[in-house]
């Protein structure tokens, strides 16, 4: 067998790589002349080439598959943020609804209280605004989220928002009566008024 | 591939679970390995190395970013095979006395000088014997045999899985070493 224990070590330690050169001389020139040495550090070497041949010890083709699969589930949160981070565009477009939608439909919800463009002589009786008999209206006129009931006349337009025209007697309107009751109408009319204003803005 | 794999850990650590799927096909094979080397049966490798994935991205927040992602992945690929080496069965050893023979132990047990047929130890069956050779050595030794073996791991990176002084692992691979060049040498 091998001839002592330090030598052994050498070789351990030259199979680690935690050799000195000096170290790696002894072990060299003992090897030289021992043979029962030699034959030992060729098993040592060999035993670790076959040691080291694991490279064809594989798990199986689905190994990853499988493991996603149990992994357990994700934020969610973060895979809205991974969806959004893949379609900017998306997103954006989404944003731009998502705000524009709302803020037209909080403003359709939010002001159903009756209001009227501004006229001394009209007369208000809960949702129902009256033009008296007698009197004359100058300028168009505004009902939003109430009834008009027209007795005198009015020399203008009149746009009814969410409501509806009363004909109760012969009133007299000038202009054009327009009734806007639905969301889209609404956002229509708002459409044609800014058009109007920027027109009339322009014409100035 | 170090800063490439800090990268991925740093999105897993953010919640990204896709992130994960490429730690797993890098280091699928190595932690298979060490698994096999430590449980020595391919169905309960697979299913340790499995199981060591998961439980490496539930714990995922406690790894330190100014360490080897992995050394950390094997430390618990090697903690669930020796857990699972401890619940399965006892280790045999060969020193351990036979019960009702009053003072003989494993060795006795054993054939002198086991010859075997050439042809089993050829190619493919050359793996299964070397691995029925390293199941005959102690946990302790075959955990150390499989980390140095599998990635070619520094002493003080074992050291480091295994919790233990560098100088512990030296003497452990060397007797494994030592253990398995006697096993194999007539291979």
């Amino acid at each position: 067998m091998s001839c002592n224990h330090t030598i052994v070590e050498l070789m351990h330690k030259y199979l680690d790589r935690d050799l000195t050169k000096s170290e790696e001389d002894l072990l060299r020139s003992h090897l030289q002349s021992c043979h029962a040495c030699q034959s030992h550090f060729h098993e040592l070497k060999r035993t670790t080439t076959l040691l080291n041949s694991s490279n064809d010890l594989k798990p199986s083709v689905d190994f990853t598959a499988k493991v996603m699969a149990n992994l357990p589930k994700e934020k969610k949160r973060v895979g809205y943020m991974r969806w959004f981070k893949g379609h900017p565009v998306l997103t954006a477009a989404a944003i731009f609804f998502i705000l524009m939608f709302g803020s037209i439909f909080s403003a359709w919800d939010q002001d159903n209280q009756l209001s009227v463009s501004k006229d001394k002589n009209l007369i208000i009786q809960e949702d129902t605004v009256i033009v008296p008999e007698g009197v004359t209206i100058e300028g168009d006129l505004v009902v939003k989220n109430g009834s008009l009931k027209i007795d005198g006349s009015v020399d203008g337009d009149v746009v009814i928002i969410n409501g509806e025209h009363l004909m109760a007697s012969a009133g007299n309107v000038s202009g054009e009566i327009e009734y806007v009751n639905q969301v889209f109408d609404w956002i229509w009319y708002h459409l044609k008024d800014f058009a109007k204003n920027v027109f009339a803005f322009t014409k100035k | 591939m170090d800063a490439k794999i800090k990268e991925i850990v740093k999105q897993v650590k953010k919640g990204d679970q896709s992130a994960f799927e490429d730690i797993v096909n890098f280091y699928q094979n190595k932690v298979y390995q060490i698994c096999f080397r430590m449980v020595g049966n391919a169905h309960e490798a697979e299913d340790l190395a499995q199981e060591a994935f998961i439980r490496a991205y539930v714990n995922i927040h406690t790894f330190d970013d100014k360490r080897k992602f992995s050394t950390w992945l094997y430390r618990i690929a090697t903690n669930l095979s020796i857990d699972r080496i401890r619940k399965k069965k006892p280790d045999y050893f060969l020193d351990a006395e036979v019960k009702g023979t009053d003072g003989l132990d494993m060795y006795s047990q054993l054939p002198a000088e086991q010859a075997l047929p050439e042809e089993e130890v050829e190619s493919l069956e050359l793996q299964s014997y070397i691995q029925q050779e390293i199941m005959q050595l102690p946990t302790k030794y075959r955990s150390v045999i499989a980390l140095r073996f599998v990635d070619e791991l520094s002493l003080i990176e074992i050291s480091e899985i295994l919790n233990i002084p560098v100088g512990t692992v030296k003497t452990r691979i060397h007797r494994g070493r030592e253990a398995l060049r006697k096993r194999l040498r007539h291979v």
